[in-house]
C-alpha cells in the first residue's frame, strides 16, 4: 500500500512538472527556441502571484485572473521586444540571450522580494485531503493534476482546432511560406509565448502553493522541465503530461526507498529514457 | 497600354555579397497573363522573392498597385493582394489539405475565391480535405498549393516553377485549369522552364539571363532564335 501511495503521490506530482514543461514544450514546437529563463519566469509567476494576493488579499487561486493575463503580456512584449530578434539559423543566440535574461531575473527578483523563502497561502485547501480506498490524497496535488490534463487538452485543442492554432503549426513547419500567406510570423511568436507563459503563470501560482519558493529556485523547475518533455518526446503535448508523471513517480519512488535519492532517481529515470529512447517516448511524427 | 499592376524599376537583389539580380526593369499590366523564363540560376526565384517580399530591396524599385512595396514585409504584400504558388509546393506538412487551404485566407480579403470554389475546381481536394498534405500525389499537391493562394483573392498571382517534378499528363491537366483559375480579372505571372507551355498561354514574355532581363516581347511574336539567344546567351 506503501508503494502504492507512492506511485499515486508522484503522478498527481507529474501533473505539476507537466504544468512546467507545457510552457517550454509549445515554445520549442513553435518556434524552435529553447528558454533558459523559463524555470526563472515560473518563479517569476510566483511572486507576482504573492503580490496580488498579500496586497489584494485574495486567494491565489483567484489571483490567476490577473497573473495569468500578466504573464501572458509579459510573454508578447518579451517575445517581441527581445527574443523575436535572436531567432534565426544559429540555436545559440537565443541559448545565451535566455541564460542572460535568466540571470537578469534572479537578481531582480532578490533585490526586490529578498532571499527569504515565502509562500502562497491558499489557507485550508493546502491540508484538505480526501480519502480514495485507503489512500489519502491531498485536495491540492489532485486538483494540479486536474489543471493539468485540462490545460494540456486545452493547448492540444488550441493547435488544432482554432485560426491561430493552426497559424502555430504553420509557422513551425515552414516560416517563410507562413509570411507569404499573410502571418507575421513575429506576431505568431509572440502569441506563442504569451500562450506559453500563460500557462507558466498557473504553474508558478501551483508551485507557490504547495512548498515555499525563493528567486534562486528557477534553475531546479527548468530541469524537470526539460525532463518531461524529453522523456514524453518533443513536440507532443500529451506525452509532456505523461515525461511529467514518469518523472513524478520516479522521484516519489526514490524517496520512498531513501529519502536522499528523490532527486537523483528523477534524473536517473530520465538518462535510462534518454539512453534507450533518445527521441523520448513519443516523438512527434514527421513524415 | 493597360495600367501596370507590379512594376520594377532598376531592381537590385543580394543574397550576402553575391548579386542575383541587376537592374531588372519588368512591368506586368492589369489582368494580364505575363511569362518569366530563364535557364537555372537566371535569377527567376530571387525575382519572385523581391516580389513578395522574402528579400528586402531597396527603395523605390518594387511598385504594387502604385505604391512602393520594396521594403514591406511578405505578410504585408500579401494582405495587398499579391499571392504565390511556390516552386515545389511547399505545403505545410502538419497540416490537413483543408487547413493548407484555410491557411491561404489568413488575409481576409473578400472575392470570388472561398473553400466551396477551391472544391468546385479541384474537386479531389474535397475528397481528400483530413489527409496530411504530404499523403498526396504531387499533382494533388500542386492543386493545394493553387487552391491555397486562391483563397486569398489576391489580384496578382505568381505560379514558380508549377510544372516542375510533376508528370506530362498532371502538367496538362494543371495548364488546362489556369484560364479558368486566372480569369475575373486577375493578373499573373508564370514563371517557368517549359517555354513552349510558358509562350502558349502568356501574352507577353521575358526572359531572364544571370540576373539581367536578356528579352521581352508578346509570347505569340518572339521567334525561338531570339528565345534561344536570350535564354543562353549564344549569339
Amino acid at each position: 500500500m506503501e508503494w502504492l501511495n507512492a506511485v499515486v503521490q508522484g503522478t498527481l506530482l507529474g501533473g505539476l512538472y507537466a504544468l512546467f514543461a507545457a510552457g517550454l514544450s509549445l515554445i520549442f514546437g513553435v518556434m524552435r527556441l529553447v528558454n533558459i529563463a523559463h524555470g526563472d519566469l515560473i518563479v517569476l509567476a510566483a511572486y507576482l502571484g504573492l503580490t496580488v494576493t498579500t496586497g489584494m488579499d485574495l486567494n491565489p487561486l483567484l489571483a490567476l485572473i490577473l497573473v495569468v493575463p500578466a504573464m501572458g503580456a509579459i510573454g508578447y512584449v518579451l517575445q517581441r521586444g527581445l527574443l523575436n530578434q535572436t531567432l534565426g539559423d544559429d540555436l545559440l543566440p537565443p541559448l545565451l540571450v535566455t541564460f542572460g535574461l535568466s540571470v537578469i531575473l534572479q537578481n531582480s527578483l532578490l533585490e526586490v522580494y529578498t532571499a527569504d523563502p515565502r509562500k502562497l497561502d491558499a489557507g485550508s485547501l493546502e491540508t484538505a485531503s480526501i480519502a480514495v480506498g485507503g489512500l489519502s490524497l491531498g485536495v491540492l496535488p489532485v486538483l494540479t493534476f486536474v489543471v493539468a490534463v485540462v490545460v494540456i487538452w486545452g493547448l492540444q485543442w488550441t493547435f488544432y482546432h482554432t485560426a491561430i492554432g493552426r497559424a502555430f503549426r504553420a509557422v513551425s513547419d515552414n516560416q517563410d511560406i507562413a509570411q507569404l500567406m499573410g502571418l507575421n510570423r513575429r506576431h505568431v511568436f509572440g502569441l506563442a509565448m504569451a500562450l506559453a507563459l500563460g500557462v507558466t503563470a498557473i504553474a508558478g501560482i501551483l508551485l507557490g502553493i504547495r512548498t515555499s519558493f525563493d528567486p534562486s529556485i528557477g534553475g531546479g523547475r527548468l530541469i524537470f522541465g526539460f525532463e518531461a518533455v524529453i522523456i514524453g518526446g518533443l513536440g507532443n503535448l500529451w506525452g509532456t503530461l505523461i515525461g511529467g508523471v514518469i518523472l513524478g513517480v520516479a522521484q516519489t519512488v526514490g524517496a520512498k526507498i531513501d529519502p536522499g535519492w528523490q532527486i537523483l532517481a528523477g534524473h536517473l529515470t530520465f538518462l535510462l529514457i534518454l539512453a534507450v529512447r533518445p527521441n523520448g517516448l513519443f516523438p512527434r511524427v514527421d513524415t | 497600354m493597360r495600367e501596370p499592376i507590379l512594376q520594377m524599376q532598376g531592381l537590385n537583389a543580394h543574397y550576402g555579397d553575391f548579386q542575383a539580380l541587376y537592374g531588372v526593369d519588368m512591368n506586368v499590366a492589369e489582368g494580364e497573363v505575363l511569362a518569366i523564363i530563364g535557364a537555372n540560376g537566371a535569377g527567376k526565384t530571387t525575382l519572385m522573392r523581391s516580389i513578395t517580399g522574402l528579400l528586402t530591396n531597396g527603395p523605390g524599385q518594387i511598385t504594387y498597385h502604385g505604391t512602393d512595396i520594396s521594403r514591406l514585409r511578405a505578410d504585408e504584400v500579401a494582405a495587398r493582394g499579391l499571392a504565390m504558388v511556390p516552386e515545389g509546393r511547399q505545403l505545410f506538412r502538419s497540416l490537413s489539405v483543408r487547413e493548407n487551404l484555410m491557411i491561404g485566407a489568413q488575409t481576409g480579403r473578400a472575392g470570388p475565391w472561398d473553400i466551396a470554389a477551391v472544391y468546385k475546381l479541384f474537386p479531389i481536394l474535397e475528397e481528400r480535405k483530413d489527409q496530411q498534405s504530404t499523403s498526396l500525389s504531387g499533382g494533388q499537391q500542386q492543386m493545394v498549393a493553387i487552391g491555397r493562394a486562391l483563397m486569398a483573392n489576391p489580384d496578382l498571382i505568381l505560379f514558380d516553377e508549377i510544372s516542375l517534378g510533376l508528370a506530362p499528363i498532371i502538367i496538362k491537366d494543371i495548364y488546362a485549369a489556369l484560364p479558368g483559375i486566372i480569369g475575373e480579372g486577375m493578373s499573373a505571372v508564370i514563371v517557368e522552364q517549359d517555354i513552349t507551355k510558358a509562350l502558349a498561354v502568356s501574352s507577353r514574355v521575358y526572359c531572364l539571363q544571370e540576373g539581367r532581363v536578356s528579352l521581352e516581347g508578346a509570347s505569340d511574336t518572339v521567334s525561338r532564335a531570339e528565345i534561344s539567344r536570350a535564354y543562353f546567351g549564344i549569339e
